[in-house]
């Protein structure tokens, strides 16, 4: 049995531009020990989606569908039960380390708190534990540094501290969203570096919710690519990386700009993301899709397995975008004017903004 | 240099005054080395990438360049005329020369303006005796060629997406035909997917227009891509400067190569782990730099003459500011990954 | 050659298409405000008090200066409310009608109240946005005024005024409209300095638009959802002020009256059983507290969307 087993999850926030259908019938599992990388853009729902996990979602915000850890039900639980799930069982790290630190207590109290709540531990052990967790995130002179308040330490090191108290409890799973999005490519290497020793040393799952290709690459067993809202594809990293089986990971993988690569032009994606508020009746990608057929825009493709541990959702045949044999050509279509404007424009907000929902108000509870 | 230079900048400072926490509003301020004698220089349509980590002053420099913030040493034009220290009155002429594109799409728009009115914004101030109609049409024109519908020309930008909002902050830089477009980490609130748009469009209007840029970005891969030539800052310091292609083949100084190191790959079988140089510590405060070379308190091959001298920047086309320039060595990398181990 | 055509055409076709009409966040705000109820509830009530001071004259029987000799002197009887004798609300305590004294009190206090919130608006929006723009010792020298101002007991001044060169309209009106913009300008001085560093700002100076000019187009612009906020609720404000000091005494003179003033009286003649002549302005002081409160709120969530 999985660790974790999402069935057919469902996110929607009610807002006043309409209901905005941010997660739709995701299926995901994730095995003891295992790194899953879920991959998307803004709006793509994959925030909403580990919010829905840990009970974080706005007010705003419905979850439906089944999400067991480790056999027991947690989706939509009593707060009492997700309290200690999420103490114990279950830990998040966020891209603003200062959403989850309390800038006006000293990092060994914050630390100590969780130890003394969930462990009953002495206030003593727990400030001895705290110093051996940030020992263990490679924070020097953890001893001395316990003492300081969050603003003190640089946003690498804060990034640290955050990891340490999410570690306290030895989670037995880790969900990092977007962790090293505010920070430089060198901290960032070293964060990564840190998680995946991390991992190794005690042994968790751990979801890591990025938009950067290049980080699931270095760090992830298996990947899932979302877009509006539904997993596209599915698959082992390798694989995924090397075949990409779905026009959207495909285009992706094209768009970015590769260090170790020349080119001269990027394949951009023409077009923008899907409006969530009015959500397209067939493939959401099929209006930026080089090979859609007819019927894309009419029905949703479901999430079919085509090779062992491979799964993909579109209607194009596996052959065709395997050997890019596109069916449209949208460069075209590019160059002129690409993204109409929808026509009851919405605001951000409502695109990715069910993004912003959940962050800073849920945090601090 | 066979042709003479749109813009030669030549030890460029920008000192910030910060008041000390605490202190009496009398006593002086302490100076903050923001950019601390930048040498550089841009050729007629050619791309300048600038790449550092937060806090190294590549966006001070791009608005020292603009005239947003006061700045000291030299920037001489292409008309032989130094842009630092003109007066306001002075700076007009050269302003509708150098355009600027911030980095938040939508923060850099007024939102309660109309995207025909931003746009227009620009052309109005330099060309005030224009009529309306023929702003119109000209709004119209540029937006049709950064690739937006011109019948959205009464829209305000919340009903844009931000790959869009971008389009609009280019359409504003180009309508008055500038020489130069400084782009202030453009494409990094952009998705991927987005990013890669922007990035086409910016190509083909520089190719098209002959338009000089200098991008800055954090992203070195975006960097590698769009410049023809590529300068290194550290804390408010020029690391390395080099055309692209030598730069990224063949990095001199330590921390270049630490920085293209730690560039995620897209590609599961690159063994990032393998290859990233760690840099030990942080980032020094830039109120109290490092004496020398500012670089050298994380550097995998600081010596003691490190800390007594500045080193200069040297070479012809490919410039570095390191006393023993090089690729870093196995034993070097071993070393740098022991202390961050430790 | 057949795509360059096609293109030229399209491009003919786009640049002759009809402009699409924006929406403005004033138009968002707008209908934001028009859903919220209570901010409705309460502009309706404003409306309705609006019309009252406008138009209650000519329902008036009775001018509010004339005495009715047929109550006076049993005023707690006979000067009731009825519709028969014509005083709606009743009398006062000399016999004058308090229909037509409560009219004429609305408009003063409402006329205090938005003159006072005008006056804060135009110098404070404007002395606000030049300090937090122009910044340095610009901003420290008028902020630093400002706090010497406020530092002024101001109701100790403003009853100093009145005493002084005597109680009129005009010396309220000076006195009020000198208080009221000090803590706008601080508010908007605030906001100006959090402005002043967004993009848009700098994009603006950076192409060398004038000072004045970024102040005028692109901050004061989006200053105004935070000031036309702060005004709704600075109006009770000012009409609570001026009911202070007429509720003292040192307000309006006799025979111009204000809320203040009516409650003031009638509060002293409640032990006489004629409570209506407390009753009836208070009612309308209160609604009206009530309505420029909600419809404020009701901004506030118009314009200031980011709780969705």
């Amino acid at each position: 049995m999985a660790l974790l087993e999402i069935d057919d999850l469902s996110v929607r926030f009610a807002t006043n531009d309409g209901e905005v259908q941010a997660v739709n019938q995701v299926n995901l599992s994730v095995e003891a020990g295992e790194t899953l990388g879920i991959v998307g853009e803004s709006g793509s729902g994959k925030s909403q989606l580990s919010f829905a996990l840990m009970g974080l979602l706005a007010r705003n915000g419905r979850a439906s569908g089944n999400v067991r850890f480790d056999g027991q039900q947690i989706l939509n639980a009593p707060p009492k039960v997700l309290n200690r799930i999420r103490a114990e069982k279950i830990a998040m790290i966020f891209q603003d380390p200062m959403t989850s630190l309390n800038p006006y207590m000293r990092v060994s109290d914050q630390m100590a708190e969780v130890l003394t709540l969930h462990k009953g531990m002495s206030k003593k052990q727990a400030v001895t534990e705290a110093v051996r967790m940030l020992d263990a995130v490679k924070i020097p002179d953890a001893k001395g540094r316990v003492r300081l308040y969050p603003h003190e330490f640089s946003g690498g090191m804060r990034q640290r501290v955050m990891i340490a108290m999410a570690l306290l409890c030895r989670p037995q799973l880790l969900i990092a969203d977007e962790p090293t999005t505010a920070l430089d490519v060198t901290v960032q290497a070293q964060i990564m570096t840190l998680l995946a020793d991390l991992q190794r040393e005690f042994g968790m799952a751990m979801i890591l919710i990025t938009h950067d290709l290049g980080v699931v690459a270095g760090s992830c067993e298996r990947v899932a690519v979302m877009y509006g809202g539904r997993i596209r594809e599915t698959g082992p990293v390798g694989p995924l990386f090397a075949e990409p089986a779905h026009p959207y990971t495909q285009g992706l993988l094209h768009a970015i700009p590769r260090i170790n690569q020349d080119g001269d032009e990027l394949s951009a994606i023409p077009g923008s993301p899907p409006n969530m508020t009015q959500p397209p009746a067939g493939c959401a990608f099929e209006p930026r899709c080089p090979y859609r057929r007819e019927g894309c825009d009419s029905q949703r493709p479901p999430l079919e397995v085509f090779a062992p541990g491979r799964a993909r959702a579109c209607f194009a045949p596996l052959p065709d975008v395997l050997a890019r044999q596109q069916t449209v050509h949208l460069r075209d279509i590019a160059i002129g004017a690409e993204d109409p404007v929808q026509e009851e424009a919405t605001p951000m907000a409502a695109i990715a903004g069910a993004g912003m929902a959940g962050t800073p108000s849920k945090v601090d509870e | 240099m066979m042709t003479k230079p749109l813009l030669d900048v030549r030890d460029l400072r920008v000192t910030f005054q910060i008041r000390r926490e605490g202190a009496m509003p009398w006593s002086a301020p302490l100076p903050l080395h923001a950019v601390g004698g930048v040498d550089f220089t841009l050729n007629p349509g050619e791309t300048l990438g600038v790449v550092g980590e937060s806090g190294c002053g590549k966006s001070t420099l791009a608005r020292a360049l603009i005239g947003l913030v006061p700045a000291e040493g030299q920037a001489e034009w292409i008309d032989g005329r130094d842009l630092i220290g003109l007066s306001p009155r002075q700076m007009m002429k050269y302003r509708s020369d150098i355009q600027m594109v911030f980095q938040d799409p939508l923060a850099s728009l007024n939102p309660r303006m109309t995207v025909g009115q931003i746009i227009a914004e620009p052309l109005r101030t330099h060309h005030p005796g224009l009529k309306s109609a023929e702003v119109k049409d000209r709004v119209k024109a540029i937006m049709e060629k950064v690739g937006l519908l011109p019948n959205q020309i009464n829209r305000y930008p919340h009903e844009f997406s931000g790959g869009q909002c971008q389009r609009i902050g280019i359409a504003r830089a180009l309508i008055v035909e500038p020489k130069l477009i400084i782009c202030d980490e453009p494409v990094s609130a952009l998705d991927v997917s987005i990013q890669a748009q922007v990035i086409n469009l910016l190509i083909r209007l520089q190719k098209e227009l002959g338009l000089a840029l200098v991008f800055i970005a954090h992203d070195l891969s975006v960097v590698k891509h769009i410049s023809d030539r590529v300068m290194v800052l550290y804390l408010g310091k020029v690391m390395e400067i080099g055309s692209s292609a030598d730069l990224f083949a063949d990095p001199q100084h330590p921390y270049t190569q630490a920085l293209l190191s730690a560039v995620p790959v897209p590609d599961p079988a690159h063994d990032m782990a393998g290859s990233v140089v760690p840099l030990s510590g942080d980032l020094p405060s830039p109120m109290n730099p490092p004496s020398g070379c500012v670089f050298r308190t994380r550097c995998p091959r600081a010596q003691a003459a490190c800390a007594e001298q500045v080193p200069a920047l040297l070479g012809q086309d490919h410039r570095t500011a390191c006393h023993f320039p090089g690729p870093l060595t196995d034993a070097e990398i071993a070393r740098a990954r022991n202390i961050e181990a430790a | 050659m057949v795509i360059q055509q096609d293109k030229m055409q399209s491009l003919a076709t786009r640049m002759s298409q009809d402009e699409v009409k924006g929406r403005s966040p004033w138009a968002d705000a707008r209908k934001r405000f028009l859903r919220n109820k209570a901010a409705m509830t309460g502009l309706i009530i404003l409306i309705g008090v609006a019309l009252f001071a406008l138009l209650g004259n000519q329902f008036a029987q009775w001018s509010n200066e004339d005495l009715d000799f047929t109550v006076m002197g049993q005023v707690a009887t006979m000067g009731m409310p009825s519709l028969e004798n014509g005083h709606y609300f009743g009398t006062d305590d000399l016999g004058r009608d308090l229909f037509a004294r409560t009219v004429q009190g609305t408009q003063i206090s409402l006329m205090v109240g938005i003159v006072g919130a005008a006056i804060a608006v135009i110098v404070g929006t404007l002395y606000g946005a030049t300090a937090g723009y122009v910044g340095g010792r610009t901003d420290q020298i008028m902020m630093r005024a400002v706090d010497i101002l406020m530092s002024i007991p101001y109701m100790f001044v403003l009853i100093l005024l009145l005493v002084m060169f005597g109680r009129s309209i005009a010396m309220l009106f000076l006195g009020i409209g000198l208080i009221s913009w000090l803590d706008m300008s601080r508010i908007v001085r605030g906001q100006t300095l959090s402005l002043k560093n967004r993009e848009f700002i700098e994009a603006a100076r950076a192409t060398g638009v004038p000072s004045w000019k970024i102040i005028i187009r692109h901050i004061v612009p989006n200053l105004l959802g935070l000031v036309a906020v702060y005004a709704t609720l600075l109006v009770p404000l000012m009409i609570l002020t001026e009911s202070f000091i007429s509720f003292l005494g040192l307000g309006v003179q006799e025979p111009l009256t204000s809320w203040g003033a009516l409650i003031s009286e009638g509060a002293g003649t409640m032990n006489y059983g004629t409570l209506w002549q407390l009753a009836f302005p208070l009612f309308f002081f209160v609604i009206t507290l009530f309505g420029f409160f909600f419809v404020g709120d009701g901004l506030r969530d118009a314009l200031d969307p980011k709780d969705r």
